[in-house]
């Protein structure tokens, strides 16, 4: 359905971007057969628009262009009906930038990047490192491992704060064996509560973690393992000189998207928290933030600048995770697209 | 020794979810009771009561119907544009690439409040056209970076080889590379329609009305409103569940292998 609605909508658009980003919309009606006489080159590029046209359009409208739109709503105060007219300049993003909300937002966030990093990155290798040993049920622990990533966040906030609340599971747990002087308020007291978000998130996004740690394993050839086990040595040597080594390009990218995806944190804190407990209880985010006081405090010129920033930080981490960190991974891939 | 690791692990990551299944064949009397218990007897009447109501098939059905629509849209899409970008010699064929893997970066939380003013200048409030079109487009880029390399794979005598036996490219593209290109393909949209079915924050911003409300909507509304029946939550919760899980125990093996070539193109 929306492949048709791609095509037709190729056809309308004005011929330009082939110089400006590459190849996205050529400057072509749809190919038929009778533009033969052009030559082949014509029909490359046909080929190339009908084929990526209906996907960069679509990225462009729904992805693309909404962020800008993002910069430009965030110089105005505005609550989101007809076209904006109150022009504030910088003011809400001085505004963000006194609000101390957003300051104890922005920790909760940096915590929550750092204690994942240290939470899941050595316990997954450690886990993928066992699971990729020969054992029986492998496939099945796989795919047992993985089951809280496939669950939808809604089901995990929903279940978890039935059973962290204080006359929950987990409470009860630890009074049946017999460790009541640990009980407390893991949603509501302050101190625990960030906490409480952090055992959530591990318990939720490890299982990715260990899959593609697996995965890295698994592409690793048998025989240099051979080679070195042959050559004398021993388990933990093979593991540290070769194995993590090799494992290092899938963990950098783990790590980007582990860091990439706290920052951005939004829905468990959200379902679990709800709107207005998540700043009493020192789990709020830069986005429930976003969420709670743009779109529904009605203030959207005021949420996109929030919105920018985020993406601002995000991005500069990004980049200069980029530039740091996964540059020797990427050097190939793009030397290979630069090729002409 | 390894057993008993992968046995532990298994069992951290199992228990909360067997929490809610098995939570949901109690009565609220023996969760009150016992919270962390086990149903005595098993009662059958909160996952009855949740299966008879029309609310859950519709919310059902809603979460259906934009899962697989993403799902569609996504494939086809992501195959046509990695297929350019896999297998065609452009100018601007690097720009495009990495306009598509900058997407990785503009997740749907930065751009989520101005899709919202989007979507309704559309008329596509309320509406599950209103999160399938934006949840395709911020899907092709994952899809596009793990399809591109396996499309890259398919050896280049193969493309000669049809090409002489008077296959067009566009022949070849849909004669071949499409069979050829399924795992890829499987992992992709597995993922997608994952991501679709569990999809929380744009179906909060478009969707207000109860009755276009997909299931993780409705979940949360569910447990908001029935708030004391615990255990009829906890059924709830776990059949909206199921497809997602069903779905990826399917195809597991698709997903890890699927992971493999990403990770190593």
């Amino acid at each position: 359905m929306s492949d048709s609605l791609g095509e037709n909508t190729l056809t309308k658009t004005s011929p330009e971007g082939r110089s400006r980003s590459g190849g996205g919309a050529v400057t072509a009606p749809p190919p038929v057969r009778r533009g033969r006489r052009k030559g082949p080159d014509w029909r490359k590029h046909a080929e190339i628009a009908l084929l990526s046209g209906p996907a960069v359009l679509m990225f462009l409208a729904f992805v693309i262009f909404p962020v800008i739109m993002a910069a430009y709503y965030g110089f105005y105060r505005w609550k989101g009906f007809g076209p904006p007219t109150e022009f504030v300049g910088f003011d809400n993003y001085l505004a963000i930038f006194r609000d101390s909300t957003f300051h104890d937002a922005l920790l909760h966030n940096g915590f929550i990047v750092v204690m994942s990093l240290v939470l899941q990155g050595p316990a997954a290798i450690a886990l993928a490192l066992l699971l990729n040993q020969r054992m029986r049920g492998r496939s099945l622990v796989r795919v047992l491992i993985f089951v809280p990533y496939v669950v939808s966040e809604v089901i995990v906030g929903t279940g978890w704060s039935l059973m962290l609340r204080t006359t929950g599971a987990f409470n009860a747990l630890l009074e049946n064996i017999g460790l009541e002087s640990l009980q407390v308020d893991w949603l509501a007291n302050p101190d625990v509560a960030l906490w409480s978000l952090m055992m959530i998130i591990t318990w939720k996004y490890i299982g990715f973690a260990v899959i593609l740690f697996l995965a890295g394993l698994q592409s690793i050839p048998e025989e240099l393992f051979e080679a070195a086990a042959i050559d004398g040595a021993s388990y933990w040597q093979i593991q540290r000189r070769i194995t993590l080594p090799l494992l290092g390009p899938t963990i950098r990218i783990w790590a980007f998207l582990s860091i990439i995806g706290s920052m951005q944190l939004f829905d468990l804190v959200y379902i679990i928290w709800g709107q207005y407990v998540a700043a009493t209880a020192g789990t709020s985010t830069m986005a429930t933030y976003m969420v709670v006081n743009g779109r529904n405090a009605g203030n959207y010129g005021f949420g996109n600048a929030v919105a920018v920033v985020l993406f601002l930080i995000s991005l500069v981490v990004a980049l200069v995770y980029q530039r740091y960190v996964l540059r020797r991974d990427t050097e190939g891939a793009l030397t290979e697209g630069k090729k002409k | 020794m390894t057993y008993l690791i992968a046995f532990f692990f298994v069992g951290i990551c199992i228990g909360p979810v067997a929490y809610i299944v098995i939570g949901g064949f109690r009565s609220n009397s023996q969760i009150i009771r016992d919270p962390a218990g086990f149903p005595s007897p098993w009662e059958g009447t909160n996952y009855l009561s949740v299966l008879q109501s029309e609310i859950f098939w519709r919310q059902m059905g809603n979460s259906a119907i934009s899962a697989l629509a993403t799902t569609a849209g996504v494939v086809v899409l992501g195959v046509m544009a990695s297929y350019v970008l896999a297998r065609y010699e452009f100018k601007g064929r690097t720009a495009l690439y990495s306009l598509f893997a900058a997407g990785l970066m503009f997740p749907m939380t930065v751009a989520i409040t101005p899709l919202y003013i989007l979507v309704r200048e559309l008329g596509l409030m309320n509406s599950l056209p209103g999160i399938i079109l934006p949840q395709i487009a911020f899907a092709l880029p994952t899809t596009i970076i793990i399809l591109v390399p396996f499309l890259r794979a398919i050896p280049k005598e193969l493309e000669e080889a049809a090409a002489i036996d008077g296959a067009s490219r566009l022949g070849f593209f849909f004669r071949m590379v499409v069979p050829l290109s399924l795992p890829g393909v499987i992992t992709t949209g597995i993922l997608a329609f994952i991501a679709s079915w569990n999809s929380y924050m744009l179906p909060l911003f478009i969707l207000n009305d109860e009755t276009a409300y997909t299931l993780p909507l409705g979940v949360q509304a569910f447990a908001a409103q029935y708030s004391v029946d615990t255990a009829r939550v906890l059924a709830f919760t776990s059949l909206s569940m199921i497809p997602a899980l069903i779905f990826f125990s399917l195809f597991e093996r698709r997903i890890v292998g699927g992971l493999t070539g990403a990770v190593k193109g």
